[in-house]
């Protein structure tokens, strides 16, 4: 009897692809999720590399943001594998989580921000919470990050004095402040006016390009999807320049189109835009 | 369309076992660190002295009335004089606890319900986590914790209001005696009673909050879901309560009568 052996990447394997140059942070072997007979997730398979964006598309309902709460552990996937910084997190308990943690920041749609906390208190909440820095030098952190996303005014704010678009900029600055070498945006500029998305953008785009910080951006906004792809941020004299990306740093922004919870189309922006696929015209239309 | 009794049952022992596993984790987390001395603090505030008032009025009140109303039928024996026995012994041993808890229900429960559910739709309790803190932890232990030391203080002291409202009715209204009010409570009042009545409230409290947190953090469906989880923490902690205090009373006395 003929018996079909599926090879699944092992934790040595794994080790030697992640120290590799260009190695992945985030890989998704063959992930499926379904809640009762709702197929949310269907045989997804992508690697984000250190340094590049990842950003994935999709109508509502596809799936999107689900792929970030399983990179993150807040939802267990079916079947498949999930390696996180090297850690196979789907087969993590709670308590071995928080260590995987420790390296992402995630901007939760509408900024997930705690009511109840002051805007300093909101954005090193890790750094008081969780972690064994000295105050002041949290505080120092806090305004270097605030000043980051140009809102070093408005550490004494409460969420509900915000703008949307303050709101999603501190989210940023939340999800910043403790060095995470991965950052998650969940739909950052969704709801957002095109003046105020572009600056939501040019936060993304200064992270990666000046602070090095892996990202994978879910959203259905084409405008800022292609805007983070096609842009890159420069130092200039001091001065931090959101200028159009060179064709060599365009083409390190990949993007996935899901559709009803499978990959429809991975890719880059110009491979995108070149498609003949009539589902993918008619969501570029 | 309404769901099988297959499918109900099979919500309710999902309920049970995820109750079960909360509290766990929160008597767990009350005796391992981190803790989170800040929170507790603000609980300890919220739970304990912000529900003095109503306490206050309730315990006073409800004193008042039991000695209008047991006046009466002693009355039909000539036993008026033994009001306050009655009446101490009544607060301290049932209706100072279960109304103490059945106040809390309605004030603390249903906060808490509302607030942790709104943090869960508002993906409040997702950031907490990705910020690497266990919403249990943060969330559950300090209002449990300050929900069972608290509980005990606030329902002395609905024991003590309404034993004093019910001298005030039956010194004035009865025309009883105060010595014979007093002497009575204290010819009355057995340790055994005080335990009663310092045990249930503990219990009582931990029933309450762990409901509360339990309804709350499996909140769904948006800003509506946040209201029936509200409604429903109400309603399954005042039943809990009236229930725990049955068979509590029925376990305390088989030990301690």
């Amino acid at each position: 009897m003929a018996v079909e052996i599926r090879e699944t990447p092992d934790t040595a394997s794994v080790h030697a692809i992640l120290n590799a140059t260009g190695a992945p942070v985030v890989m998704f072997d063959q992930v499926s999720l379904a809640f009762d007979d709702k197929v949310v997730l269907q045989d997804i398979t992508f690697a984000l590399i250190s340094g590049h964006t990842k950003i994935i598309l999709g109508a509502s309902g596809s799936g999107k943001s689900t792929i970030l709460k399983i990179i993150l552990g807040l939802l267990p996937a079916d079947s498949g594998a999930v390696w996180v910084n090297g850690s196979r997190v789907d087969q993590m308990s709670e308590r071995e989580l928080m260590a995987v943690r420790a390296e992402l920041g995630m901007v939760f749609q509408e900024g997930a921000l705690f009511d109840s906390l002051t805007v300093r208190e909101n954005v090193g909440y890790k750094l008081y919470e969780e972690s064994r820095m000295p105050i002041d030098e949290a505080d120092r952190r806090v305004q270097q990050v605030l000043g980051f996303v140009g809102l070093e005014e408005y550490t004494h704010r409460m969420p509900s004095e915000l703008s949307g678009g303050q709101r999603r900029r501190v989210a940023i600055a939340r999800a910043m402040a403790a060095r995470p070498k991965i950052l998650l945006y969940d739909e950052a500029t969704t709801g957002l006016d095109p003046i105020t998305a572009t600056t939501v953008d040019d936060e993304i785009i200064k992270l990666r390009d000046l602070e090095n910080v892996s990202s994978i951006v879910v959203t259905h906004q084409l405008r800022d999807a292609f805007y983070i792809a096609t842009h890159a941020a420069i130092r200039d004299n001091g001065v931090v320049r959101v200028v159009p990306a060179t064709e060599k740093k365009a083409r390190e922004a990949e993007f996935i189109m899901l559709r009803e919870g499978r990959i429809a189309f991975e890719g880059n922006a110009d491979q995108l835009r070149e498609s003949h696929d009539d589902y993918l015209r008619t969501f570029l239309s | 369309m309404r769901p099988s009794a297959q499918t109900w049952l099979k919500r309710a022992a999902l309920e049970v076992q995820e109750y079960v596993r909360l509290t766990g984790a929160a008597i767990q987390g009350a005796v391992t660190p981190p803790v989170y001395r800040h929170d507790l603090v603000e609980q300890l505030d919220a739970i304990g002295v912000a529900s003095l008032t109503v306490v206050l009025l309730v315990g006073f009140f409800t004193g008042a009335v039991l000695a209008l109303q047991s006046g009466l039928t002693l009355d039909q024996f000539g036993a008026r004089p033994v009001v306050g026995r009655l009446v101490s012994a009544s607060m301290i041993k049932e209706l100072g606890p279960v109304l103490t808890g059945l106040m809390l229900t309605g004030r603390v429960g249903s906060g808490i319900a509302a607030e942790l559910g709104s943090m869960v739709v508002t993906d409040q309790v997702n950031a907490l986590r990705a910020l690497g803190t266990d919403p249990v932890r943060k969330l559950v232990v300090p209002r449990v914790v300050a929900a069972v030391v608290m509980a005990p203080m606030l329902t002395v002291v609905a024991d003590l209001v309404g034993i004093v409202g019910g001298w005030i009715v039956a010194r004035f209204q009865l025309q009883v005696a105060s010595g014979l009010y007093w002497s009575s409570i204290l010819q009355a009042l057995y340790m055994e009673d005080v335990w009663m009545g310092l045990i249930k409230p503990f219990v009582l409290g931990f029933v309450i909050v762990t409901i509360a947190c339990h309804v709350g953090l499996r909140t769904t469906g948006g800003t509506q879901g946040v209201g029936r989880s509200t409604t429903m923490a109400v309603v399954a902690g005042s039943v809990s309560v009236i229930a725990v205090d049955f068979f509590l009373t029925r376990l305390l006395i088989s030990l301690m009568y």
